[in-house]
């Protein structure tokens, strides 16, 4: 059956050659290489919850009164979007299973992204020839953001109004150009005209996904094409890969891990609540909630929206940049800047110019993984801040004076992780020579007492190597 | 009857005999068979079916309570399930094979020459390829242009008036959420109200307003706003200068060690505005005061506007200082 299968397909593709050297595709193995994939299986499950939440959503924002089961919003006045998310949370039945697991999937799928990125950085994976690769990865990081925002934006209620609302006054605060910008996008003054609804929903449902889906192509093409990284050994080489085959070792694995990240987001969707909508509220520009917290991947923007001082850059009484930029536009650009320009800073930097399909350790390359732990410090700190009202509520610290604690860490302490994690690597690398100079000598010596003891050794015994 | 059920057995779980080995090289190193693997993922399959099957059940048992839960945990179960088969399998029942293969070469100095080649003698009839490529460059621009001149319908984005338009004129009536007119004398110490201007939309940034009344010997206003507070009642725009978010909470009464004054503060951020003071920032990220709405009371104690804001309201944009808004 498998044989009539394959020629089948082979004689109307030609494709046999092509799939016998993809199953014989080989793999190197090492954990953190998993990070990729699970980005990849949550994309898939997106795409499936998300196919089904558009058959019942309704992207409208002509107002509606509520009637339907939710006691809580009775006669509430709300928009078309809203009610209908949460007609599919409580009268579609699975409709409340497939929203939340499309939630958390989206939660996972960026998190998943960030760790990818992270393991690439510090191994240095991104160096010649994957640079290009690097880059539609980041690329899809961008998008990925833009596109939960909009999701969870989308819904109407409370929280995606004031999400909005934020959105809105970053985008007006871009110099020269934010108000205007901020008219296209939405087609006036905020809130908007009603076509802005359908804007938001044709990005989210079809222009973002698609862009996403291509980029995901592309970036696996470009990873076959250019093959795996691998840690270095005596066996695996920079001339040489070593690891499994697609098939049959690595593709029940892999396979293993897309139903792991599948179970695992929909026993969250059904047992663990995310976004309960009805309990927001439908959004009024006039209404607000307090301990608003965005989906975890905005927290770094909303940290530094609260981190900075309050101050517009005006020229006389005329304000040249508005506040919101540093926080909401100039922080994010200068974080992917620092991420996008990093290779090629990287090459003009050290001269390495080379091919490189060996990973590096971190201790490998003191200087970037000390850079890149102190990139990443301030951006965590920063959004650590975005829940400072939360440990406000929790521990009762002062707000204002945890943020002032942060606005000195956020200086001070990118500098001293800079310093301690150059030092750091520095040890770590000094040690292992220590280590391997006291190998050899322990080695030379006991050579020498066997050829004082008179034993001859035999070439290819391995005891020279010892 | 049992001749069948023996039949049915015998083809379920008796083995083919393994076939006459072929007399060719292997692809996949060989491997011992593994019984007890094969046994457990046979169970792990079975446990699937059962979680997957309970599935519909679920859904169509309407007097199962807690529906979303147990749908969740059939499917989430089911693929555990199926996702612990499989990773059986890679492990214990089909062979880890290490390969090794070479690294694609780095580049292919040949075809790039071609390549170049190819390109170079296509062009060799063009004389001026310098003037041809200045005039595709200036075609091509051209027709971004026209390509993008319909997104400019989107928005008014070359018209600002809109952003400082608001429904407030002098004598517009204030109404609570409900659309009673706000009374002079229902406005207390301590708390905050919103409202909205009479008749006019409320879902625009220019609408909503905080009312709140302090004792007036408290007020230290701006010079040019004595009379903005009639008995000390103040109104300001509620949508916040920092990021349009509206201003929901209200700090009175104070904690005096730490927070002296009565401030209206913005959930998103923090933004913190000094009522008595005109809407001054005294923390948080807002770069600039929150704009006062002048009140007046008429002869039937109700509150009204005694003229537009302060100040442009909502978040800040380039240029937003340099103009008064206007009804």
């Amino acid at each position: 059956m498998i044989r009539g299968a394959v020629r089948l397909v082979d004689q109307r593709s030609g494709g046999a050659p092509f799939i016998r050297k993809a199953l014989r595709y080989v793999f190197p193995d090492h954990w953190s290489f998993l990070l990729g994939e699970v980005a990849l299986y949550s994309f898939v499950v997106l795409v499936l919850t998300g196919i089904y939440l558009t058959l019942f959503f309704e992207p409208s924002l002509a107002k509606v009164q509520y009637h339907g089961s939710y006691v809580g919003l009775q006669g509430a006045e709300m928009s078309e979007a809203y009610r209908s998310a949460i007609d599919l949370s409580f009268k579609v039945k699975a409709g409340l299973l497939i929203r939340q697991t499309h939630h958390w999937a989206a939660d996972v799928f960026v998190a998943a992204i960030v760790l990818h990125v992270l393991r690439i950085f510090f191994t240095g994976a991104f160096r010649k020839p994957r640079d290009l690769t690097y880059y539609v990865g980041l690329s899809m990081l961008m998008m990925a953001l833009l596109e939960g925002y909009l999701g969870y934006s989308m819904v109407d209620d409370l929280l995606s109004g004031m999400g909005l609302a934020i959105g809105y006054a970053v985008a007006l605060s871009i110099p020269f150009v934010g108000a205007n910008l901020a008219a296209l996008i939405w087609g006036g003054p905020f809130p908007g005209t009603h076509a802005f609804e359908s804007r938001m929903y044709v990005v989210h449902v079809f222009v973002l996904p698609i862009l996403i889906g291509t980029l995901i192509a592309l970036h696996l093409a470009l990873v076959a094409a250019r093959h795996h990284t691998q840690f270095g050994s005596l066996r695996a080489t920079a001339r040489k890969v070593v690891g499994m085959p697609m098939f049959p070792a690595y593709a029940p694995r892999s396979i293993g891990l897309g139903l792991a990240v599948a179970s695992v987001l929909f026993l969250l969707g059904g047992l663990v609540q995310i976004n309960p909508i009805w309990i927001w509220g439908p959004y009024h520009v006039a209404s607000a909630t307090n301990g608003a917290q965005p989906d975890w991947y905005l927290g770094w923007l909303i940290g530094a929206l609260r981190l900075v001082p309050h101050f517009d850059v005006t020229i006389g009484n005329y304000t040249l940049v508005p506040n919101a930029f540093w926080g909401g536009a100039a922080f994010p650009l200068v974080v992917f800047s620092v991420l996008l320009l990093w290779p090629w800073s990287e090459r003009r930097l050290t001269g390495d110019h080379g091919f490189h399909n060996l990973l590096d350790r971190p201790r490998d390359a003191p200087w970037r993984t000390a850079l890149g732990a102190a990139l990443f410090t301030w951006v965590f700190l920063i959004f650590f801040a975005g829940s400072g009202d939360r440990l406000f509520v929790m521990f009762g610290l002062s707000y204002s004076l945890q943020i002032w604690i942060v606005r000195v860490l956020v200086v001070v302490a990118p500098a001293v992780v800079l310093v301690v994690t150059k030092r750091v690597c520095d040890e770590l690398r000094a040690g292992e020579r220590v280590e391997s100079e006291r190998k050899a000598a322990e080695a030379e010596a006991a050579l020498e007492a066997r050829l004082v003891g008179g034993r001859t050794l035999v070439p290819g015994s391995g005891e020279l190597r010892r | 009857m049992k001749r069948w059920l023996i039949a049915a057995i015998v083809l379920l779980l008796g083995r083919r005999p393994r076939a006459a080995a072929l007399r060719r090289e292997r692809m996949v190193p060989p491997g011992p068979p593994d019984r007890g693997a094969e046994l457990a993922v046979l169970a792990l399959l079975l446990a699937a079916t059962v979680c997957g099957a309970a599935f519909p059940v679920v859904y169509a048992v309407d007097s199962i309570p807690n529906q979303t839960q147990f749908l969740g945990l059939s499917l989430g179960l089911c693929l555990a399930f199926l996702a612990a088969a499989s990773i059986l399998i890679a492990k214990r029942l089909v062979v880890t094979e290490e390969l090794e293969e070479d690294y694609p070469p780095p580049e292919h100095p040949t075809e790039q020459e071609a390549l170049g080649q190819l390109v170079d003698e296509s062009g060799d009839r063009f004389t001026r390829r310098r003037l041809i490529v200045v005039g595709a460059g200036a075609a091509g621009t051209a027709l971004g242009v026209a390509l993008l001149t319909p997104a400019a319908s989107l928005g008014p984005a070359f018209h600002m008036d809109p952003f400082f338009r608001t429904p407030w004129r002098r004598g517009r009536l204030l109404v609570d959420e409900d659309g009673h007119p706000l009374l002079a004398d229902d406005v207390e110490e301590e708390t905050f109200y919103t409202a909205f201007p009479q008749g006019a939309d409320r879902e625009q940034l220019g609408a909503p307003l905080v009312v709140v009344r302090l004792p007036p010997a408290q007020l230290d206003l701006p010079s040019g706003r004595r009379d903005w507070a009639p008995r000390g009642i103040l109104a300001y725009s509620k949508i916040c200068t920092h990021a349009g978010c509206a201003i929901a909470l209200y700090r009175k009464p104070t904690f005096p060690p730490t927070e002296p004054r009565p401030a209206l503060v913005c959930p998103c951020h923090y933004s913190t505005f000094d009522p008595a003071r005109g809407g001054d920032v005294i923390f948080g990220p807002a770069g600039r005061p929150l704009p006062q709405l002048p009140l007046l009371v008429d002869g039937s104690g109700r509150l009204r506007a005694a003229g537009n804001f302060s100040g442009a309201v909502g978040p800040s944009w380039w240029g937003v200082r340099n103009r008064s808004p206007y009804a």
